[in-house]
């Protein structure tokens, strides 16, 4: 794992960056494409993410609406590491991102961008905004799983 | 003059702020501290109460119903009303609730209107919509001017004929703005509606008088206003009240039943008061009102509105902050810093040890109104101080979107 990736100054800049800018900010008419609608009960975090999925790819995955820094970088960052991966590396670098959230020892490797969150677990009333959009993927994943085994 | 200091010696959890145990409280709006005095009337009935009320041939039960009953004369006192005009219920929600279900539910017909506004709490407009989707009736908002202000003139257009019952809150939970309700009654019932009034965050912080204003119905509850949680008063005219049937059935509201089902109710307010009620909270409440009392409403307004207008001066010096009710008189200051979600910021503050609200504090159609989905809300009680607004302001003027972040990942 690069060092830069241990130092919370570009912890800081990564979210800061991808709240800002954030990546793959847009949705799909494709009638094609999976959705999940992420709406927090408790806060204003109301996300949309969608997916395509093709031949086990994925090949395009985006989001837009209303959230917080955290719930806004997050889904931007989970957004980057799973486009263009198989759903299997995407269900990994899913596993991943929970188990770092857990704050249990987590691969590096895998979260790339995303170990910008590696304490976020330790607020418990922001796990929600850090998970919205690792919920939507694996949400989406799974109603794709379920389709094609029928 | 209110003697804050001498004030904070009263409450415990004041204490410990002031001990540096404890961060600034800054969600008056959400719930209120508890005073000594109202800490120790909810633990004597239960250290030397801890018996029911209108039920025991014992002394301890007619001493406790004595007190219970007295509670009640002292809420009606407070608010100007009749004791039997007062019933508890189990919080301001449920008196909303008492009105829509046992009130607008059996007077309205297909096509009467509800009218209301777009900054009411859920706890209105909901009761109220599902009254309107079962009877028939409609809702309409009285337009709001730019940036979520009423307008009376507003008002005046948009009552007519079909408009059977008015619901709009006294003082709007998120905005703060206090409405003129006793002229918007008296015009009311110009057209023949019945005016409820939502009093959730008006009874606490101004005085109340249902008599002189000629007020239909008002909803408030206890915790909001010193008291206990878990205890809510629905104010309704006599007639009014006499005319409804409860929601709840049970025992305490019927005089007499037989296995056929024929069943005769007590009179208002006790046909509304089914089960055991929250016995320790109205005791508890009945001492918070004695020390609102003991302080003054007015000088209570007055302290709150002194606060109020300092944290908007103080705030207003900033550039990267969006005040939405600096003109509003009541201790609610609503605001954004620009470029950081609410969430963020108000996360940020409590990391600085300053509690506040964020998001659209249950009024999701104001939304609209004032263009923002989220906001932090700062509410002022009057036992806060100008140091603790002096500081809201201090960590305001150095948040960055950085240091929030900074806060959360830590």
């Amino acid at each position: 794992m690069n060092d830069y990736l241990n130092d919370p100054r570009i912890h800081r800049e990564i979210i800061m960056d991808h709240y800002q800018h954030p990546h793959n900010r847009r949705l799909s008419e494709d009638p094609s494409y999976l959705k999940a609608h992420m709406a927090s009960e408790s806060c204003i975090d109301d996300l949309t993410v969608m997916m395509k999925i093709e031949n086990g790819k994925i090949v395009d995955v985006c989001f837009d609406g209303v959230g917080c820094t955290v719930s806004t970088a997050s889904t931007s960052i989970l957004t980057t590491l799973t486009l263009g991966k198989s759903v299997d590396e995407a269900k990994a670098i899913i596993a991943q991102y929970y188990t770092m959230i857990d704050l249990k020892p987590f691969d590096g490797e895998v979260l790339q961008e995303a170990v910008a969150f590696q304490n976020v677990g330790k607020q418990a009333n922001r796990i929600n905004c850090a998970t919205i959009g690792a919920k939507a993927i694996l949400q989406m994943i799974h109603e794709k799983e379920h389709h094609d085994e029928k | 003059m209110l003697d804050t200091a001498r004030i904070r010696q009263d409450f415990p959890v004041l204490r410990k702020t002031d001990c540096g145990e404890l961060g600034i409280y800054f969600d008056n709006a959400a719930t209120t501290y508890k005073p000594q005095t109202v800490i120790d009337a909810v633990m004597a009935y239960y250290t030397e109460g801890s018996v029911n009320i209108h039920r025991g041939e014992y002394d301890r039960s007619f001493a406790i119903s004595e007190a219970y009953d007295a509670a009640r004369a002292k809420v009606a006192r407070f608010i100007h009303a009749d004791p039997h005009e007062i019933i508890f219920t189990s919080g301001a929600t449920a008196s909303m609730n008492l009105i829509a279900m046992g009130y607008a539910e059996a007077v309205l017909q297909p096509d009467d209107v509800i009218l209301t506004l777009e900054s009411e709490h859920a706890s209105s407009l909901l009761p109220l919509m599902r009254v309107a989707s079962k009877t028939g009736a409609r809702i309409e908002y009285i337009p709001l001017l730019d940036g979520g202000r009423f307008d009376l003139e507003a008002y005046k257009n948009a009552l007519h004929d079909r408009v059977k019952l008015v619901a709009v809150a006294h003082v709007s939970n998120v905005l703060g703005y206090i409405l003129p309700i006793a002229e918007m009654a008296r015009l009311a019932h110009s057209v023949g509606a019945v005016i409820c009034v939502d009093g959730a965050q008006s009874v606490p912080h101004l005085k109340t008088d249902v008599t002189g204003w000629d007020i239909d119905f008002l909803s408030f509850s206890s915790h909001k206003m010193l008291g206990p949680t878990g205890l809510g008063i629905l104010y309704g005219k006599k007639a009014l009240l006499d005319q409804m049937d409860p929601v709840l059935l049970g025992g305490g509201s019927n005089a007499r039943f037989d296995r056929t089902g024929q069943l005769v109710l007590k009179g208002t307010p006790y046909k509304f008061e089914s089960g055991t009620p929250a016995i320790e909270a109205v005791l508890g409440l009945s001492a918070a009102i004695d020390y609102l009392e003991g302080l003054g409403m007015d000088a209570i307004y007055e302290a709150e509105h002194a606060l109020k207008a300092r944290m908007v001066q103080g705030l207003s010096t900033l550039d990267h902050i969006v005040l939405y009710n600096a003109d509003a008189p009541t201790g609610i200051v609503t605001f954004n810093v620009k470029g950081i979600p609410a969430q963020d910021v108000a996360f940020y503050l409590n990391a600085n040890g300053i509690m506040v609200r964020s998001g659209n504090h249950c009024a999701k159609v104001l939304v609209d109104v004032i263009h923002t989905p989220d906001t932090v809300r700062a509410s002022l009680a009057f036992y806060n101080t100008p140091a603790e607004v002096d500081r809201l302001i201090d960590v305001l003027r150095s948040v960055t979107l950085e240091a929030c972040i900074a806060v959360t990942i830590a």
